[in-house]
């Protein structure tokens, strides 16, 4: 099947992490990416410019991150997957449009490879300061799924994820990267095509008159494309099963109750995580993105010297993890946050635990070296 | 039977037009005397006496009174954010070329907030409609003045008067290439069903500005209360010219000042759909 | 130019003026005046009987009703979809 469809070779490939998310993209069936240039992103976009036309799939680059979104999001209602990569000052402009995916309940596709910030920051250096941008970033309730890799390997498995969740649970998914991840070089392996999981939306095959494209019958109701022949109605304001505006308060309860519970019923499926020396830590690490490589180190270095420390890498930022947290902190004595911002991940993860908590942070636009987390681990010891 | 008998009007429950109009939520939440219904009318017409098949037109619009035409049409419809259909319906279109995509919206959607959406989409070419509704207020927010005010009129933030210059449409999009310009009134109708028609049939960016009456609104502010008084501004001031110099066409609204109207631009212009088969073939795709 | 030049067609006695039934839908009007001002011949006229909304549907005025010509006017005009026109035989009602 690759050959055929011009697909990366299964077997290891050495490339940069940002080309990597671009293939994982193809692989996982997209056919629609839209997009503004924005430093450390565009690679995707470069990437995905040359490649998209040779599969016969549709790439282009609007005049702002707010049209390249809201053209993914036409083109996901009108049945096909779609995705665009951006950075912080893109991705704040983004943030009414992730609120009309998640309302019209239109899957897609967001990678935001962090940069310094706040405002334009650094652009060609890192940061890591969308972690909540990402989850409350527009207004109103609703719920999404945000992955954070921290390798090549990851951002390849996790775009393909991303987009596998975007569909089952039709909701915005975002891939959040950041510059270093998503620069440097790494090795990456690609599974044999028939081992590859891909989930396409479910649709509806019933009779016309009794569908309902905002059925609450179940989490997540089934979809049909515009040119189906079924003369649905979505919009923006809050709607009844219909997908007729409604001022309703049973309504008003249903719709916004189920846009948040298709996530948090489905949480522990969404939680992805990898662990290191947790069994015995007094001391625990919780990180992501490129802070997990240092912070790897740091904790193998901790361990030569004797320090009980382990550490969970957060592949999944949210629906945040909360049981590998909340059960490390029971036995642990203090968790330490390693993160580039000034403290984000560090107030979830307050929440659920029950020992002290504290951060190790990092000036932004630079990766925190073993020793620095070391000195932090020291300190808390 | 006496012949008068039978030529009472009679009460009905049900249009001819109501298979294509969600009739479950009539009566609409427009204002009595405003335009929008007219252009629902003339819309519905206009996909009936096309060729397309009813289930591959789509509706895209945004916020605004002339976006909740979308919720009206039994048509697969979209009712996104403010100031976005055009790009929402770009990347419907680009994706679906099948689809017969229409984007119907007001003034402070299509060409204030959404502006720079509107002069890409054109300057593309993207196989398109854009109807665009020209009340010259921000209706359903309140009154408030948008790009197409026009220079001195009152609204509920320019109350001594609009300070600003408002947009020339035609002379905009015609500037920016577009394949078809024109614009109509509410009053005129059968030409403003035309042109939706031959828009419908326009490869690339078929754009129509459709003058229509916002007497609770714009009217208030503007001495025109109800929808007959700008039945007869219409009726006063329009000039129909096919020909228009474009530069001469913007909107005073000045007692004697003309209306100009027409089909203004008709012309073939390579769409976005076609350069990006281009596209393909350098790519390998195509051969 | 003349007028005198302008003759009356000799065939004139077999042309069909079309006649219309006008539909009224009394619910859905809003009482917005279009179709009235808009009838080329003046058929309709303000209404007594108020919808529940409150607003008086439009009905024809006295004696007016064979002056429908069909034209349609108040159909395309009227925002509401609450008239419309079935065109008859003139001949055949009149």
């Amino acid at each position: 099947m690759s050959g055929e469809l011009k697909l990366l070779k299964p077997g290891i490939h050495f490339m940069m992490g940002n080309i990597a998310c671009a293939e994982a993209a193809l692989i996982a069936g997209c056919e629609f990416y839209a997009g503004y240039p924005i430093t450390p992103s565009n690679e995707i976009a470069e990437h995905m410019s040359r490649r998209m036309p040779q599969l016969g799939r549709h790439f282009i680059q609007m005049e702002d991150e707010i049209a390249s979104i809201v053209a993914v999001c036409g083109a996901s209602a009108a049945g096909v997957k779609a995705m665009t990569a951006t950075s912080g000052p893109g991705f704040s402009l983004m943030m009414e449009t992730i609120g009309l995916s998640a309302m019209l309940e239109l899957p897609c596709v967001i990678v935001d490879v962090q940069r310094a910030g706040p405002s334009t920051g650094i652009p060609t250096f890192v940061g890591q300061g969308d972690v909540m941008q990402a989850r409350w970033g527009s207004h109103g309730d609703y719920e999404l799924v945000v992955y954070s890799p921290s390798t090549v390997q990851e951002f390849f498995d996790l775009t393909i994820e991303a987009f596998n969740t975007s569909e089952w649970l039709r909701i915005p998914v975002i891939v959040l990267s950041d510059e270093v991840v998503g620069h440097m070089y790494g090795r990456l392996q690609v599974p044999e095509y028939d081992k590859i999981k891909i989930i396409n939306r479910k649709r509806y095959s019933g009779p016309r008159e009794e569908y309902l494209p905002y059925s609450s019958e179940t989490l997540v109701p089934l979809f049909v494309a515009a040119g189906d022949g079924f003369r649905i109605h979505m919009t923006g304001l809050t709607h009844d099963e219909r997908g007729y505006p409604s001022l309703e308060i049973e309504d008003s309860h249903k719709l916004v109750e189920r846009l948040v519970m298709k996530v948090k019923k489905n949480a522990k499926n969404l939680w992805k995580y990898e662990t290191l020396y947790l069994d015995d830590a007094d001391v625990v690490v919780v990180t992501f993105g490129i802070t997990a490589r240092s912070t790897e180190e740091a904790v193998r270095r901790a361990r030569n010297e004797g320090l009980k420390v382990g550490m969970i890498k957060l592949l999944t930022l949210w629906p945040f993890p909360e049981d590998p947290v909340k059960v490390a902190s029971q036995y642990a004595r203090r968790i330490l946050v390693a993160e580039i911002n000034m403290g984000q991940l560090i107030h979830p993860v307050r929440e659920v635990a029950e020992c002290p908590v504290a951060g190790i942070n990092y000036p932004v636009g630079y990766v925190p070296p073993p020793e620095y987390i070391l000195d932090g681990i020291r300190a808390a010891v | 039977m006496s012949q008068k008998q039978i030529l009472k009007e009679k009460i009905v429950e049900e249009s001819p037009r109501d298979d294509l109009i969600r009739r479950e939520r009539f009566p609409h939440i427009w204002c009595p005397g405003c335009g929008l219904g007219t252009v629902l009318k003339c819309y519905v017409e206009a996909i009936a006496a096309s060729n397309i098949p009813i289930d591959k037109h789509v509706i895209v619009s945004g916020i605004g009174c002339t976006g909740r035409i979308a919720g009206y049409v039994r048509l697969d419809s979209y009712h996104v954010t403010h100031g976005r259909p055009i790009a929402f319906a770009e990347g419907m279109k680009i994706v679906r070329p099948d689809l017969e995509v229409t984007v119907i919206s007001g003034d402070g959607d299509l060409v204030t907030i959404g502006g720079n959406h509107f002069i890409h989409a054109v300057r593309r070419n993207v196989d398109i409609n854009v109807f665009l509704v020209n009340n010259f207020i921000y209706g359903m927010t309140g009154n408030q003045m948008g790009s197409t005010t026009p220079l001195g009129a009152k609204s509920s933030t320019s109350p001594y008067g609009c300070p600003e210059f408002p947009f020339n449409l035609p002379l905009l999009a015609a500037a920016l290439g577009a394949p078809f310009v024109a614009r109509w009134t509410t009053l005129h109708v059968r030409q403003l069903a035309d042109a939706m028609k031959r828009a419908l049939q326009v490869k690339g960016f078929a754009f129509i500005e459709i003058i229509s009456p916002c007497p609770v609104g714009f009217g208030s502010y503007n001495d025109l209360r109800e929808g007959r008084d700008f039945i007869k501004l219409f009726l006063e001031n329009c000039i129909v010219d096919h020909s228009a110099d474009l530069n001469k066409v913007g909107i005073t609204l000045r007692p004697g000042e003309p209306i100009i109207l027409g089909n203004f631009v008709d012309r073939e212009v390579p769409t976005y759909h076609e350069l990006e088969l281009e596209v393909f073939r350098k790519a390998g795709w195509l051969k | 130019m003349s007028l005198k030049l302008v003759r009356e067609p000799i065939n004139k006695h077999l042309q069909k003026v079309p006649l219309g039934i006008i539909h009224v839908i009394p619910e859905r009007c809003k009482e917005c005046g279009f179709c009235i001002d808009l009838c080329p011949k003046d058929v309709l006229t303000v209404g007594e009987e108020r919808n529940i909304k409150g607003y008086r549907w439009p009905k024809i005025a006295d004696g007016k009703a064979t002056e429908c010509i069909a034209c349609r006017m108040c159909e395309w005009i009227c925002p509401e979809f609450a008239i419309f026109v079935v065109e008859v035989d003139r001949r055949e009602h009149v």
